[in-house]
């Protein structure tokens, strides 16, 4: 527990705190690893071999492997990291935020130009349930 | 003496710099974006600033989950830009000035704000492209750049209030430097944004908007405004806009504003732009 988790109750984000940031220490140096052209290759030829340097959960894996970038999240990955993946796959920020919020690149960028997602009902799930 | 003469708020998307980078100034996506930064850019031709110094945050690229500072200025003679991945950005070395940065660390741990020191630092986009926003495309950069790196990813993030108080104590070092140096502050980050999670997109503009206005008509109230307000109103992402009140605390009461600029969208984010006369200076 932290001095204040009410951040908690903002829907759909994940606040990089300090149990995140534990929890996902490996799978973000992972991540961070990935900035090695040396380590892309390596990568690249033995994904399996190479994630074994990195003593993460099988879970934190299968996130990885399964490009899973909302799971990423879930298990203590944070954006700045886990965007390093999508980098390497060549894939842009538009197209990890269309997978994490379930809709598809092109549909989110089209939400971006109306003006992006609005606060409308995105900032508080005690609110939303509230509101049913 | 070494002096503040104006202030500068603004995002530092790395998509604007890629767009830089490639020439897509007149794109119809990008066009409406650089018509935008155009007042700015004549502004700073203007004031000619000898120094920026440069409030930003890395994104993983200098700095890792290993050792995680809140405040990190840098000292060296220059920075190389880094590489984020697509190989480091075609802008050209960021050149320091390492005998001021020395002394505004000293001033500023003598004030009992305890930064580290960084002595190598490759800069990322949330340096670079603030220089590209004010500056475009230059041989060389025409300013000295003193780095100032503040942890925005790892909560809990410093204070609002800390941050102002920072850039004061940053005006006193700045004050009590010898040499005849003309400062321009450079906050950098936000605006509205959130690039993770299912509420990846979010875009506030009435916060931005708000988040402008205080920082002409009532700065201490910005001061107040806490992490979770930040997260949930601004996005996980905006809360980098505390680092728009460094610039703003290291201004005088009597300032000007002399531009403003906002935007949606820049790729994911909201984008804002603000200019600030010392009216002392003008």
């Amino acid at each position: 527990m932290g001095l204040n988790d009410d951040y908690e109750d903002i829907p759909g984000t994940y606040v990089f705190n300090g149990r995140r940031c534990r929890e996902g220490y490996h799978l973000n140096k992972f991540c961070k690893s990935l900035d090695v052209e040396a380590n892309r290759e390596a990568f690249r030829s033995d994904a399996s071999a190479y994630m074994d340097q990195f003593p993460m959960t099988d879970h934190q894996r299968k996130t990885i492997e399964e490009r899973d970038w909302l799971g990423m999240l879930k298990v203590g990955g944070n954006i700045y990291y886990t965007f390093k993946i999508a980098i390497f796959d060549r894939l842009s920020m538009q197209h990890v935020g269309g997978e994490m919020s379930g809709i598809t690149v092109d549909e989110f960028r089209q939400m971006m130009l109306d003006g992006g997602r609005m606060p409308k009902n995105n900032t508080s799930k005690a609110e939303n349930a509230k509101n049913g | 003496m070494a002096r503040i003469i104006g202030g500068v708020g603004t995002s530092h998307v790395p998509a604007l710099g890629a767009a830089s980078d490639h020439n897509k100034h007149d794109e119809p996506y990008w066009k409406p974006l650089f018509d935008g930064l155009g007042p700015a850019r004549k502004w700073i031709e203007k004031a000619k600033p000898d120094v920026v110094i440069l409030v930003f945050n890395d994104h993983a690229s200098a700095f890792s989950v290993e050792l995680i500072n809140t405040f990190v200025l840098g000292v060296a003679d220059d920075y190389q830009p880094a590489d984020e991945g697509y190989g480091p950005r075609p802008v050209p070395l960021v050149v320091g000035n390492a005998a001021f940065s020395s002394h505004i660390a000293e001033s500023l741990v003598m004030d009992e704000f305890d930064i580290a020191i960084a002595n190598e630092m490759d800069v990322d986009h949330g340096l670079t492209v603030p220089l590209t926003v004010m500056y475009d495309k230059p041989e060389q950069w025409p300013c000295q750049v003193i780095p100032l790196c503040v942890n925005v990813i790892k909560y809990p993030q410093p204070t609002g209030n800390r941050c102002f108080n920072i850039g004061k104590a940053i005006r006193k070092a700045v004050e009590s430097y010898p040499q005849d140096l003309r400062v321009v502050i450079f906050g950098t980050g936000g605006m509205s944004h959130q690039l993770q999670g299912e509420r990846a997109g979010f875009v506030n503009s009435e916060f931005d908007h708000m988040f402008m206005d205080g920082l002409i008509e009532d700065p201490a109230r910005l001061t107040k405004i806490g992490h979770t307000e930040y997260l949930r109103d601004a996005g996980s992402e905006g809360i980098e806009l505390i680092m728009w009140l460094i610039m703003r605390g290291a201004l005088s009461d009597d300032i000007e504003e002399v531009y403003r600029f906002y935007h949606v969208p820049v790729s994911n984010s909201a984008y804002g732009l603000i200019v600030f006369d010392e009216k002392s200076e003008v």
